[in-house]
């Protein structure tokens, strides 16, 4: 295998990587968000025909998975590197496995499958069919040929692959746990990233308060409705209109309600229905997003 | 016809087909290939995730000749419409034959058709059948509208004999050339007929799940591996070159349950557990690759790496759970929902709480149903679900519950399939029965009850776990007191107990409706009839006495009898009728078995002398309340008019 790649050095071959296929090279979302899907450039640009492609590295906070720093594995907020592909090119998944020969695997000498796992998320709206990418045993990235987005059955169909940042560095660094990666040479993962697991944990498992999150929650989620309902497809202006930061308000809901779920302030029954509350504005915006595109291309 | 028949192949080129998908999509394919109604003689199915295979012998160039026999113009007809009619024919007019008729002498010519070409057949029926072949849940990846199927399928080799069958299906045009293995062969493979599976090899494809299977088998020799059968035919449809390597892990780690152990290698990794010479859980697994060896030993790393992660996470959530007690999370269950009209767990256990009193169970039930849910609020059934049950039974013990508890929280969802066995202790099949009952009784009252093939609260499961508890844990207890007079529930559990001794018992139907229709309510005594029933069955005056039950009953039903009437031995005529009634009065109340041959010939005599319907009033009803008697007397075991006779 060649030279050790730090945790960033792998990070800039997968961007050079998917660059050099054509795609649009992202910074993160600025928005909170529990994966790289609920960004626009995905959830947004994966609507209507046209073409697009473009590769980011998003954080992704999952409240309910903070450990506190404590377990080697788990991460309340990790590095996804999210690809989308749109149409799909028919060699995708050869292009996908170059991508990990980029960044040294010789996958002749690794066990290399793809197993079944279709992907969902109700709060969006949005499935898909594919796989987890398993190395050696180890799930390192989701495959998905998306079907459905904001309730929208796709025209074009996307691929998105998801790369898990620390786990890949962490199998090619041979590391047991995630904050002894080498961020650089330097530091290692925990030197940038053990405060911010510890004290998101206690904020989200113990200080939270829970009012104020439901008040923040409904203040966001009647911000977004209000917005949508504003929005009207026979206005000769409404390419004006501002979608895309009533979507700002739907992303700030769905972390609220991560936030929240974590905090064990959810029951279940709860749960379902606030998924589909959240649910209700992600599909609104994709509707109105998808009228919005049409009038455009006109 | 040609001489020889042809070899036919056809690879569809897939990406990953979910193996548990692969043996039926394959035999799917079969009986479309059959319905082209091509002559062939033997036919093959393969696959491997990355492609469905048919391959089959002896067909024929083209379908066979036939004739065509056409009637032209009469001998009279102008010289100008014979001509048009050889025209159009395409021969010359002296070719044309002259046929005589009843309506008199035509022109006429056979015309040889020729059969179609079977490439031809192939090139039209293949794109037509391949998006039939049957998948649980499909996908779209050419756009909107595009060829259905379970995941893309990226080239397709069509052969007859040396040549192509050409079509084009969702943008991928047929060929012959097919792909090896992901990286160990080729991407483009030139294949014949002949040399089309040796070619795979070459690239590192075994197409027969078969020798896959004893690739797998042999690279596991002389270790003890733990068999498991589903396992292995999810490896040999998840690889298309599988090699099994041994790994290990810290011995440490053998603190944890094995029921954790297993789960964690079997269900999240695919490995098979190994066992060591006292057949106790060793610290090491078999993982199986789709690769041909591990030469620089990177895959057995980095298996044992992701196995230790695992494991350590799991002792992780093990530790953290022991903070809080299971009896400490009761209060938690409130918040977690059961079913959103029926409410929470923490109700769930009240109700169940109530129905260990009805079941007879004794304080360990009691206190099992207290703790039996509290799992659910731990991480480590929050991560493995699947052990739900079992961790709370593994928590229990660890807690200083006693034994009897913590095995009857342990078992409580068994048995959770046909072949899954009830709970070991009287104790754990109460609290089963107990959670059992209970959702069924309350999913019911919220109307969630099965339809067809829908039932998501696998309500048709609890019930045959009801059945099989009370059955084969010889409880014997009245069931219908028990379910609160719902009907549609009496009926849903009426079908499940006949379903249970038919087709879980193989006792005859005919004998499963005559023994519940003289009851059902305790189905150890419904066993117990239902074994004297096949017993009686044996004997001669069996069916002859059930043909006259059903004669019974017929004429009881007529006459519109309830039995009210009073009885008056005075009236009866001597002979066949007092005779019958003689007998009956000495048998009455012995077992049916002892008495069958005494009371049959009494029976037949009687049908053969007396008339039922006498002309007085007074004497038929005495002979219906004598027949109404009888049969009451003799049905406690089962109604035998139930029982299907030859007669």
């Amino acid at each position: 295998m060649s030279a050790m790649l730090s945790f960033q050095e792998l990070i800039f071959k997968l961007k050079q990587y998917w660059a050099d296929r054509g795609c649009i090279i992202q910074e993160p979302y600025d928005i909170e968000v529990g994966a790289g899907t609920m960004v626009a450039e995905t959830f947004l640009r994966v609507l209507g025909p046209k073409p697009y492609r473009v590769a980011y590295v998003q954080p992704s906070r999952r409240p309910a998975d903070g450990r506190y720093g404590d377990n080697p594995n788990r991460l309340y907020k990790h590095s996804q590197l999210q690809v989308i592909l749109k149409p799909s090119p028919e060699d995708v998944i050869e292009q996908y496995m170059g991508s990990l020969e980029a960044i040294g695997i010789d996958l002749r000498q690794h066990d290399f499958k793809l197993e079944e796992d279709n992907w969902e998320a109700p709060t969006l709206g949005a499935w898909g069919i594919g796989w987890q990418v398993m190395l050696d045993g180890l799930e390192i990235s989701q495959f998905t040929y998306f079907q459905q987005c904001g309730g929208i059955d796709l025209e074009v169909v996307p691929a998105e692959l998801t790369y898990g940042l620390e786990r890949i560095t962490a199998f090619l660094q041979v590391k047991n746990s995630v904050y002894d990666i080498d961020w650089t040479k330097d530091f290692t993962y925990g030197d940038v990233r053990y405060n911010d697991e510890l004290q998101y944990s206690v904020y989200n498992f113990e200080m939270a308060d829970i009012p104020t999150l439901w008040k923040l929650f409904e203040l966001h989620e009647g911000e977004a409705a209000r917005l949508l309902k504003a929005y009207d497809p026979k206005s000769p202006d409404k390419r004006r209109f501002p979608l895309l930061p009533t979507y700002d308000q739907v992303l700030k809901c769905s972390n609220l309600f991560n936030t929240l779920d974590s905090r064990g302030a959810i029951s279940v029954t709860e749960r379902q229905m606030v998924i589909q509350r959240v649910r209700k504005l992600a599909v609104g915006v994709a509707k109105a997003w998808t009228d919005q595109r049409q009038e455009v291309a006109q | 016809m040609s001489a020889v028949g042809l070899g036919f192949l056809l690879e569809i080129g897939v990406e990953e087909i979910p193996d548990w998908m692969i043996p039926g999509a394959l035999e799917n394919l079969r009986l479309l290939f059959e319905k082209l109604e091509i002559p062939h003689e033997s036919v093959t199915m393969d696959a491997t995730p990355r492609r469905l295979v048919l391959r089959a012998d002896g067909l024929p160039s083209r379908q066979a000749d036939s004739q065509e026999h056409v009637m032209g113009p009469a001998k009279s007809a102008p010289a100008q419409a014979v001509a048009g009619f050889a025209r159009k024919l395409g021969v010359k007019p002296e070719e044309l034959a002259l046929e005589t008729t009843p309506k008199g002498t035509y022109y006429s010519f056979v015309k040889k058709v020729e059969g179609r070409r079977t490439i031809d057949i192939l090139a039209e029926g293949l794109p037509a059948i391949i998006p039939q072949i049957y998948f649980p849940k499909t996908m779209y990846w050419t756009g909107k509208g595009g060829v259905r199927f379970i995941r893309p399928i990226r080239w397709i080799v069509a052969l007859l004999g040396e040549e192509t069958v050409p079509f084009e299906l969702a943008g991928v045009r047929s060929g012959n050339l097919t792909s090896g293995h992901r990286r160990l062969g080729a991407p483009e493979v030139v294949v014949t007929v002949e040399d089309y599976e040796r070619r795979l090899r070459d690239h590192y494809v075994i197409l027969s799940a078969e020798e896959r299977r004893q690739r797998i088998h042999q690279g596991m020799q002389g270790m003890r591996v733990k068999h498991d059968a589903a396992l292995l035919e999810t490896l040999v449809y998840i690889t298309e070159y599988p090699t099994p390597i041994a790994g290990s892990f810290d011995p440490r780690f053998l603190q944890l349950p094995e029921e954790v152990l297993v789960t964690v290698m079997r269900h999240h990794q695919k490995y098979f557990s190994v066992e060591d010479a006292q057949g106790q859980l060793a610290p090491e697994f078999v993982a199986v690759m789709n690769l041909d060896a591990d030469s620089q030993g990177f895959v057995r790393s980095g298996n044992e790496r992701v196995l230790r992660a695992r494991f350590n996470d799991a002792r992780f959530f093990w530790d953290s759970d022991q903070k809080k007690k299971l009896a400490d999370r009761m209060q938690d269950l409130r918040n977690v929902t059961f079913q959103k009209d029926v409410g929470s767990y923490y109700e769930k256990l009240v109700r169940m709480g109530d129905l260990v009193g009805k079941l007879a169970g004794d304080a360990d039930a009691q206190r099992a149903v207290e703790l039996c849910k509290c799992d659910l609020t731990t991480e480590l059934v929050k991560e493995f679900t699947e052990l739900q049950g079992v961790v709370g039974g593994l928590y229990a013990k660890a807690q200083g519950e006693n034994e009897s508890v913590s095995k009857a929280i342990y078992d409580h969802y068994k048995p959770e399939s046909m072949d899954d066995a009830i709970p070991r202790s009287r104790t754990g099949q109460i609290v089963s029965l107990a959670d059992k009952l209970d959702t069924l009784i309350s999913c019911f009252a919220v109307g969630l009850v099965p339809t067809g093939s829908k039932d998501p609260y696998a309500l048709r499961r609890a019930a045959q776990g009801v059945v099989r508890i009370l059955v084969e844990g010889k409880i014997e207890i009245a069931l219908l007191p028990l379910l609160g007079g719902d009907q549609a529930l009496i009926e849903f559990f009426q079908d499940r107990v006949r379903f249970y001794f038919k087709e879980a018992r193989n006792f005859k139907y005919d004998e499963v409706n005559a023994a519940m229709a003289a009851g059902w309510d305790n189905l150890v005594d419904l066993e117990a009839r239902l074994a004297r029933i096949q017993n009686l069955r044996f004997t001669p005056d069996f069916e002859p006495l059930a043909a006259s039950f059903k004669r019974i009953r017929n004429i009881l039903e007529q006459a519109k009898f309830t039995g009210e009437a009073g009885f008056n031995a005075g009236l009866l005529e001597d002979g066949a009728e007092k005779e019958l009634y003689e007998e009956y009065a000495k048998i009455a109340g012995q077992p049916i078995e002892s008495v069958i041959s005494r009371l049959r010939p009494k029976v037949d005599l009687f049908f053969d002398k007396v008339l039922v319907n006498a002309p007085q009033q007074e004497v038929r009803q005495n002979r219906l309340k004598l027949l109404f008697e009888l049969r009451k007397e003799f049905s406690k075991v089962a109604d035998f008019s139930e029982i299907v006779t030859n007669s």
